[in-house]
């Protein structure tokens, strides 16, 4: 038998976070709830599985080709299990302009993955503007923001990564 | 450079910086929420009067009047309406939300209700981009002490009037910034926008009348109340109320969000020790983006234009949503279109043909120009791209549904405008001519 999806502790979680999306709606648009939806899923699972996918579309009221479509979409979920840390790295002209491309070869090199690669601890993109511009270069690992970086900032951040 | 520029009082960015600026009980001791006191003993079409008198033009890019946009709004409908907040800032340049949002988030929270009382709104989504993980955090938290507190709620205020006001984080798409495709988005799908007309004013929402308004729109609209319409529009110039927040960054000594008058220069803002406090040590502007990275590129004699809705538009180019980006002499001009075309091509939704296969087009190109590979006619093939994608004169003329097709052309067109020479040097020496050194002063990241 397929190991169920959730543990009870996050079957839980997920049934109050859908039912207080849901209310946020009107009761004939509960498909409105997609996004902060798959966003409770990927809380709770580190990524969306398909059958989460399945069951957020369950909840929803729509397809579950819905669900992937919208999934499918936005480049903050991931449909495949990323590595631990997420790391963003915007090279978006203001942060170039403050040295972005090479803060980005510097952890290519001392993650040992290019922009686009993962490993299981480490997930490295290269990602578009963070509304950072006047305190640039700076990224975001798995949506924690830093900002104003330089290499010994860049170094010590990582070091605290476990 | 010691100060020119005309001073002003703070009113938006007043508070920033300071303890607990963005808690309830700081934002009513500096008269937070009077503003909606006053608003709530008007009648709503009288606040829809006050806010076009007071000029306040609408802060996410388009400049369009506020009080027009919600006298759109029509009142006999019997559908509900909604109000929904752009706050997916993510054009390239632009920062300013971020601060609103952490620092004093109520500010926003206030004009969204009295943005309410008038258009007889109910229910407030505030959409937020997905990356703004510290931002949602302060502003729901503001959310829910407005809830608490009564403001909103049952009674709006005390008034037998219901607002329940909802935040919404995006999850990463530009796209969701264009005020149809943040609807489509709202209502759990792809950002893809719709065509226009109908507007979302009248079918908007769950097909319901919608009012699309940014961050910094609504955050000034309590001022127009406090200190009245006559007031604000007095701060502006003829046509544009108001102070604006103006997003400084690329290469220049201080970069920042600067809260300025309209009638405050691009050369002001870049030199005056209030603000940019001039250049690094030895070098000259070479070019600056005047409005977030879709508005034309200015040359280095161009930059005593006020920062100003009409006054960049006789520039052929847009205020847009605020953000500055300087380019120094060290900086090379086909590598940074190369970088903001990456971005449009990244960025498009796929919907119309000419943005989604002419962006990555033009970047391609680009990056051949870039990498010394170009070759004869390169720069007029660029040049056609970006006009199958829209035509440049005019603005917000382009081939697409929406505005992303125009973002996605006018900064190609702008910077061959003023900068062909640089290009052209790229074909005939098969290389860049700034060797590994293209990104200006600060490109030695260290």
């Amino acid at each position: 038998m397929a190991e169920p999806l959730f543990t009870p502790e996050e079957q839980k979680k997920f049934d109050a976070g859908i039912a207080e999306i849901i209310s946020h709606y009107p009761p004939d648009r509960k498909s409105a709830g997609m996004l902060p939806a798959l966003r409770l899923l990927q809380e709770i699972k580190g990524w969306l599985p398909q059958e989460g996918l399945r069951l957020v579309a369950k909840h929803l009221e729509v397809t579950p080709e819905r669900a992937y479509e919208v999934a499918s979409f936005y480049v903050m979920y991931h449909l495949k299990k990323p590595g631990k840390y997420v790391i963003d790295v915007c090279t978006n002209l203001s942060c170039s302009l403050w040295g972005a491309e090479k803060m980005l070869a510097y952890l290519e090199e001392k993650l040992g993955l290019k922009a686009g690669e993962a490993n299981e601890k480490f997930t490295l993109r290269e990602t578009e503007c963070l509304a950072s511009c006047g305190t640039a270069p700076c990224l975001q690992i798995n949506e924690d923001h830093h900002e104003s970086l330089t290499r010994a900032k860049l170094d010590a951040i990582l070091a605290k990564l476990s | 450079m010691a100060s020119t520029a005309k001073a002003i009082d703070p009113i938006i960015s007043a508070a920033w910086g300071k303890p607990q600026s963005w808690t309830l009980d700081s934002y009513k001791k500096r008269g937070g929420y009077e503003g909606l006191k006053k608003a709530l003993e008007m009648a709503p079409a009288a606040i829809i009067d006050e806010v076009k008198k007071s000029n306040l033009r609408g802060r996410g890019g388009a400049g369009f009047p506020t009080g027009l946009k919600w006298s759109f709004v029509p009142k006999d409908s019997p559908k509900p309406k909604y109000l929904a907040v752009n706050g997916d800032e993510s054009e390239p340049g632009t920062f300013k939300d971020r601060y609103i949002l952490e620092d004093d988030p109520h500010m926003m929270l206030e004009g969204i209700a009295i943005a309410s009382y008038a258009l007889g709104v109910h229910t407030c989504y505030v959409y937020l981009r997905g990356e703004f993980k510290f931002p949602a955090q302060r502003c729901q938290a503001a959310i829910d002490e407005a809830y608490k507190a009564g403001i909103f709620g049952k009674k709006l205020m005390g008034k037998d009037y219901e607002l329940n006001v909802y935040l919404v984080r995006g999850a990463g798409a530009y796209i969701c910034g264009e005020e149809t495709a943040l609807l489509e988005s709202l209502e759990g799908k792809k950002g893809w926008p719709r065509l226009k007309p109908p507007f979302p004013a009248v079918v908007g929402l769950f097909g319901s009348p919608t009012v699309v308004n940014n961050v910094e729109t609504l955050a000034s609209v309590p001022h127009v109340f406090t200190g009245g319409a006559d007031w604000y529009a007095k701060l502006g110039t003829d046509k544009s109320g108001g102070t604006r927040l103006v997003c400084l960054s690329g290469t220049v000594n201080r970069p920042g969000v600067y809260e300025v008058s309209m009638h405050t220069t691009i050369s002001e803002l870049i030199f005056d020790d209030k603000y940019g406090r001039g250049m690094p040590a030895g070098r000259k502007v070479k070019a600056v983006i005047p409005g977030g990275s879709s508005a034309p590129v200015l040359g280095a004699d161009e930059l005593d234009v006020a920062m100003e809705f009409e006054a960049l538009k006789v520039k052929q180019t847009m205020a847009g949503s605020g953000g500055v980006i300087v380019m120094d002499d060290a900086t090379c001009m086909v590598r940074s279109l190369w970088r903001v075309a990456r971005f449009y091509a990244e960025e498009s939704c796929g919907q119309c043909t000419p943005c989604r296969e002419g962006t990555p087009w033009q970047t391609r190109l680009l990056r051949k120009i870039e990498e010394g590979r170009g070759e004869p006619g390169d720069v007029e093939m660029l040049s056609n791209v970006a006009a199958s994608i829209a035509p440049y004169p005019p603005i917000g003329l382009g081939n697409t549904i929406c505005a992303l097709g125009d973002a996605a052309a006018l900064p190609t067109h702008s910077f061959l405008m003023r900068f062909k020479d640089e290009f052209e040097a790229h074909i005939r020496e098969k290389r860049c001519p700034f060797g590994d050194k293209p990104w200006g002063s600060f490109g030695d990241w260290s």
